[in-house]
């Protein structure tokens, strides 16, 4: 019983707190003090941590190595944009397209291709990406090589708030339900996972159907923020963007994958005119990253208000 | 209760098991020994699932099990410790035991389970929270076993429980195994080391490069001369 009202408690603080940074970040717009500039990156941190959770998902949570993120991301910025655009209808539908249709691809790419492992289902994500990318840019009615233009400005820095809060609840739950604990399994040890009668294909294609509705979210956030879909922001280099964050966030950590998020979204913003640098500064970090810390900034850990006490209370645990 | 019938398996091209027939009854221990490659943990495998046999029959209670997937296998009652282990090194002892229960639903009963691996397996219950990568040997091989031990299993098939163990944790696995046996779990074991397996089983078959070349009671083949030659150093 105690567990339980420790459960609601931690939830509801855990609601207020995000209900603080909303109104804080919220009035800081509405007062002019976030410029235009800090607002784009603001939604683009949003949308970064919801690509990177869902990843993590898949990646560090069931163990399956995906490079293809952005074939679902595309997804969700066209057809929520076919959504409002094509179909006038609201925002909140689009969303809900673009997650779906996500969804229901990788439901259908993942039952086949998740009977690989390691390299080889690397290799096949990173085809299906390009095999997304490249439809695409070859069919007329989504705008074909020049993109679909028109797409009214629905994201506000709210909706982007709303939509991370939903990701990250889904996905911590997830993480934590039995379903998760099944994946996890399936990461750790697959043999062994199926040897305690844990349906292995069902529990990747799940946190694959998953992981790719929310890159569909994200992607019909992005979309309905800059106006128009084009092929050129979905290609191998955003799947790496967004492969970047998890594996710099650590594989399996939810609060790492938000650290990372923002982490390298100002990064980028701060390399804004340098833009030839990002790449380096991003690979470069990598690198680094693999040679004295390659769990990850967090590793499989999370960050909570009980590590940092114990960080601070002076009783190290070494987490490596 | 568990009866293979002149099963065929290949890995690729390599014909594994050519012909194999084996019989459990039930409350027996059951052990399959032999060389390296010989297939006994091919034939596990089978049994489990994990492989698909090309031709022959594999019944479990008189249902036929071969071709069915694993998670469906486990359900029906039997519940296999891999060779070599394979726990999941980055989860507690806890968490460990509790994938072990993934097929049940009855949380009263998973945790009275539990209780009992605890109070068999107590170097475990000393270790709850710990890591189980973090863990010895024998521990492993205790946490393996109490892992499959939580599906609540009819028949237990342990492959190579003696791995990589001291002389003096082999003895004290496989007095676990007698143990576990006698509390009415059927086991098939299979097992290199030759004398400890036939010193706890009713019944033994020894294969060789994929066929069963003998079999009997566990008494009859640890006399028999050609095992004496073969396993058991004379």
């Amino acid at each position: 019983m105690s567990k339980l009202q420790n459960t609601t408690k931690r939830d509801l603080l855990a609601l207020g707190g995000c209900a603080v940074i909303y109104a804080i970040f919220q009035g800081l717009i509405g007062f002019g003090v976030i410029g235009p500039f800090w607002e784009l990156n603001l939604i683009l941190i949003g949308i970064n941590i919801i690509l990177a959770v869902s990843l993590n998902l898949i990646t560090g949570f069931a163990g399956q190595f995906s490079i293809g993120h952005a074939g679902f991301m595309a997804i969700g910025a066209y057809l929520g944009a076919v959504a409002t655009v094509k179909f006038q209808l609201p925002f909140i539908a689009a969303i809900l397209v673009g997650a779906g249709a996500a969804g229901l691809l990788g439901f259908l790419i993942g039952l086949p291709t998740l009977r690989l492992s390691g390299d080889y289902l690397a290799i096949a994500t990173l085809g299906l990406g390009e095999i997304i990318r490249i439809s695409i840019l070859n069919t007329p009615y989504l705008g074909g090589a020049t993109g679909l233009m028109g797409i009214p400005r629905y994201t506000t820095f709210t909706w982007t708030f709303l939509a991370v809060i939903v990701t990250i609840f889904f996905i911590k739950n997830f993480v934590n339900s039995s379903h998760g604990r099944a994946c996890i399994s399936v990461r750790e040890n697959e043999i062994a996972a199926e040897a305690m009668g844990i349906d292995t294909t069902k529990y990747k294609v799940m946190a694959f159907t998953i992981g790719a509705a929310f890159a569909g979210v994200a992607g019909a956030l992005f979309s309905h923020y800059f106006y128009i879909a084009h092929p050129a922001s979905f290609t191998f280099m955003k799947s790496f963007d967004i492969l970047t964050m998890t594996v710099l966030g650590g594989l399996g950590s939810i609060t790492g994958s938000i650290t990372a998020a923002i982490l390298l979204t100002f990064i980028s913003a701060a390399l804004a005119s340098y833009p030839e640098w990002r790449m380096v500064v991003y690979s470069l970090m990598l690198i680094i990253l693999m040679i004295y810390r390659p769990q990850g900034l967090f590793g499989n850990k999370e960050l909570s208000l009980k590590l940092f006490g114990r960080l601070t209370g002076g009783k190290k645990r070494d987490v490596a | 209760m568990l009866e293979i019938n002149d099963i065929n398996v290949y890995y690729g091209a390599i014909h594994a098991l050519k012909g194999v027939s084996v019989t459990v009854e039930e409350g027996q221990i059951v052990t399959l020994i032999g060389a390296n490659g010989a297939g006994k943990s091919t034939t596990l495998r089978t049994i489990s699932g994990l492989l698909k046999p090309k031709a022959g029959q594999v019944m479990f209670e008189g249902k036929s099990i071969a071709g069915m997937a694993v998670h469906n296998i486990v359900k029906l009652g039997i519940s296999q410790v891999p060779e070599g282990r394979r726990i999941f090194a980055n989860m507690s002892v806890l968490e460990n035991l509790e994938l072990g229960a993934y097929t049940r639903s009855d949380s009263k009963g998973i945790r009275e389970d539990m209780d009992k691996i605890f109070s068999r397996f107590s170097r475990l219950a000393e270790r709850k929270p710990q890591m189980a990568g973090t863990l010895s040997g024998g521990e492993q091989q205790m946490l393996a076993m109490g892992r499959a031990l939580m599906s609540r299993p009819r028949l237990l098939l342990l492959d190579e429980p003696s791995m990589g163990l001291a002389p003096l944790l082999v003895k004290e696995i496989f007095s676990i195994i007698k143990e576990i046996n006698a509390s009415g779990t059927t086991v098939l074991l299979v097992e290199q080391n030759a004398n400890m397996a036939l010193s706890i089983a009713h019944k033994a078959y020894v294969l060789e490069t994929g066929r069963i070349t003998l079999s009997g009671t566990a008494e009859e083949l640890a006399a028999s001369e050609a095992v004496r030659k073969a396993y058991l150093g004379g």
